[in-house]
């Protein structure tokens, strides 16, 4: 549904985006990682037209968003950054002008209007203005404008953003059901996030692609992914160590804590077996270690995600310096 | 989706429409514009004193009255979406930039002509006290309107440029200035001193005055309204070309 197609937007000199290329089938929810400033908004804002790319193309179900903006328009649903809406107008007058710029009108208007109220909770303040809402409200309000007329597309700029944990989980909830039966773009800097909603996710860093993958290939990129942590009752850290660094196939063992005692052993090959927990259960129960804990790190996508662009924003720090 | 949805333009110039007289904008503006206009027209111009069946002394004061009152309603139009941000929602919907400038300037457009209907007092007056020729007090409302439209104009494209509603506010009263000063006599005479006819002609050809008081005599001449809506029309243009500039950054 969204073909990207090395995108690139420069401002002055900056460059903001840098030959981003993916694609979004329908079915999937893409997660758009990264740091602040990294071109999360500038590339989502050239998806949905607003800005116009310095190079590259960007398609819709097919239509250029330059070349046809109006029939890709039709089939995208946009929240931008901070959710911005008309402070002036009512929940229900908001969303009954978002239906209809969209061509909803008389009963499929109101039809679509009641839809959004239900599915994002605004019945408590749907005759209040804008500016009158909590931050919460207000967001939803506007989230609720871009899904309007059940578009196929969605592009969603942190919509999880200045919400509570309940609020939050809501919103997911509702990503992961309507990711479906479309084609989703969300960014955010919620790690957990991603796992809980996205079929794929891609890192961005300074305007480029890092990564791309499913959150489980991409958290096998941390360095403890595959690790073994052997939690035990009692023992020594020395002994237990020097016993576990003898087994085939590791490559070294760590003792992360004495008591209680903790050891991770990485093993050689990063392959997803389960080997080296095997030989350890082994170990373990032929030197009558008593096992409180044994576990095989799936690894963590915060420290992949700190291991990609931490020596980058480093070095930007240092330019604009 | 029904078969006539509603054209875009309508939507927005629907919704503008409703933050106007949401918010005191309108009130204000229509407020103001009537108390004003009755101040000058009755007090300032002597209106009863003049014997005169006629409204000249009520339209003359318009392209002052004007000057301030205009770029205040519309200063708000780009100026605030851009604050807000919901530009960015406007702009990514299935509209196309010119349907929402349009949109917005006709919105505006009609808060001023409603503020004009309601002055229907002083046709009224003028009627009962003597025998005005209605032609020409007709003709003078449409040319007050015309010039509303391009003072409006120009406001929006000021507030195209910033997300601050008061340099909006300022640089439309400079340019709205300008274009009075242009043609006002005291100034044309003075340039007359020492500039040839055709400059100072030249110069005046721009100003509102000297098409405003023409068409305010009752003479409906072409030339007149198409200066009006060419001002009009390349200050929407403008308006988009700055918008567009804009958002290519």
């Amino acid at each position: 549904m969204i073909k990207v197609r090395n995108l690139k937007k420069t401002f002055g000199p900056k460059v903001a985006v840098d030959g981003v290329s993916f694609t979004v089938e329908k079915g999937e929810v893409l997660g758009f990682l990264g740091p602040n400033g990294a071109g999360k908004s500038t590339t989502m804002r050239m998806i949905t037209g607003f800005i116009p790319p310095t190079d590259g193309e960007v398609t819709v179900g097919g239509h250029d968003i330059v070349a046809q903006p109006i029939a890709a328009k039709r089939l995208l649903g946009y929240l931008p950054e901070n959710a911005p809406s008309y402070a002036d107008m009512s929940v229900h007058g908001f969303l009954s002008f978002a239906a209809e710029l969209r061509g909803l009108d008389g009963d499929a208007r109101r039809k679509a209007v009641d839809r959004v109220i239900d599915m994002c909770f605004l019945e408590p303040v749907l005759h209040q203005s804008v500016e009158t809402l909590s931050k919460g409200y207000r967001h939803r309000t506007c989230f609720a404008q871009s899904i309007i007329h059940d578009p196929e597309v969605l592009v969603l700029d942190e919509p999880t953003d200045g919400l509570d944990p309940n609020q939050k989980h809501e919103v997911r909830t509702l990503i992961r059901r309507m990711g479906e039966k479309k084609a989703i773009i969300f960014s955010t800097h919620i790690l957990e996030e991603v796992e809980a909603v996205c079929s794929r996710a891609i890192i961005i860093d300074r305007g480029k692609i890092v990564a791309n993958g499913t959150p489980k290939e991409l958290k096998q990129r941390s360095e403890h992914a595959g690790a073994v942590t052997l939690r035990l009752l009692d023992g020594s850290g020395t002994s237990v160590k020097s016993r576990i660094d003898q087994l085939p196939g590791i490559e070294r063992s760590v003792v992360v804590s004495e008591s209680p005692l903790t050891v991770r052993a990485y093993p050689r090959k990063h392959d997803g077996s389960d080997e080296l927990s095997k030989a350890l259960g082994e170990v373990a129960l032929k030197e009558r270690w008593q096992i409180q804990e044994l576990h095989t790190e799936e690894g963590r996508l915060d420290e992949v995600f700190r291991n990609i662009t931490l020596p980058d924003t480093e070095t930007s720090k240092g330019e604009k310096e | 989706m029904s078969a006539v949805a509603t054209h875009p333009i309508r939507t927005i110039a629907k919704r503008e429409l409703s933050g106007y007289f949401a918010s005191p904008v309108a009130f204000v503006f229509i407020v103001i514009f009537l108390l004003l206009s009755g101040f000058f027209t009755f007090m300032v111009a002597g209106f009863f004193e003049r014997g005169e069946a006629g409204l000249l002394a009520f339209f003359s004061w318009h392209p002052w009255l004007y000057l301030f009152l205009v770029p205040a309603v519309g200063m708000r139009m780009w100026s605030e979406e851009r604050r807000l941000g919901t530009i960015e929602l406007l702009l990514t919907m299935p509209v196309t930039p010119w349907q929402a400038i349009v949109g917005k300037f006709f919105a505006a457009w009609a808060v001023v002509g409603l503020a004009l209907v309601l002055t229907f007092p002083v046709v009224l007056t003028v009627n009962y006290l003597g025998n005005p020729d209605n032609g020409v007090i007709f003709a003078g409302y449409l040319g007050s309107f015309l010039m509303a439209g391009a003072y409006l104009a120009i406001t929006a494209m000021t507030s195209a440029m910033t997300r601050n509603q008061v340099v909006s506010f300022i640089v439309s009263v400079v340019l709205a200035l300008f274009l009075i000063l242009a043609g006002w006599p005291p100034v044309t005479n003075m340039l007359t001193q020492w500039a040839p006819t055709w400059f100072v002609d030249g110069v005046a050809a721009f100003s509102v005055m000297t098409h405003f008081e023409s068409i305010q005599k009752g003479v409906i001449d072409s030339r007149d309204i198409l200066y009006f809506l060419s001002i009009i029309v390349f200050a929407l243009f403008t308006t988009g070309v700055i918008i567009r500039a804009h958002r290519a950054g």
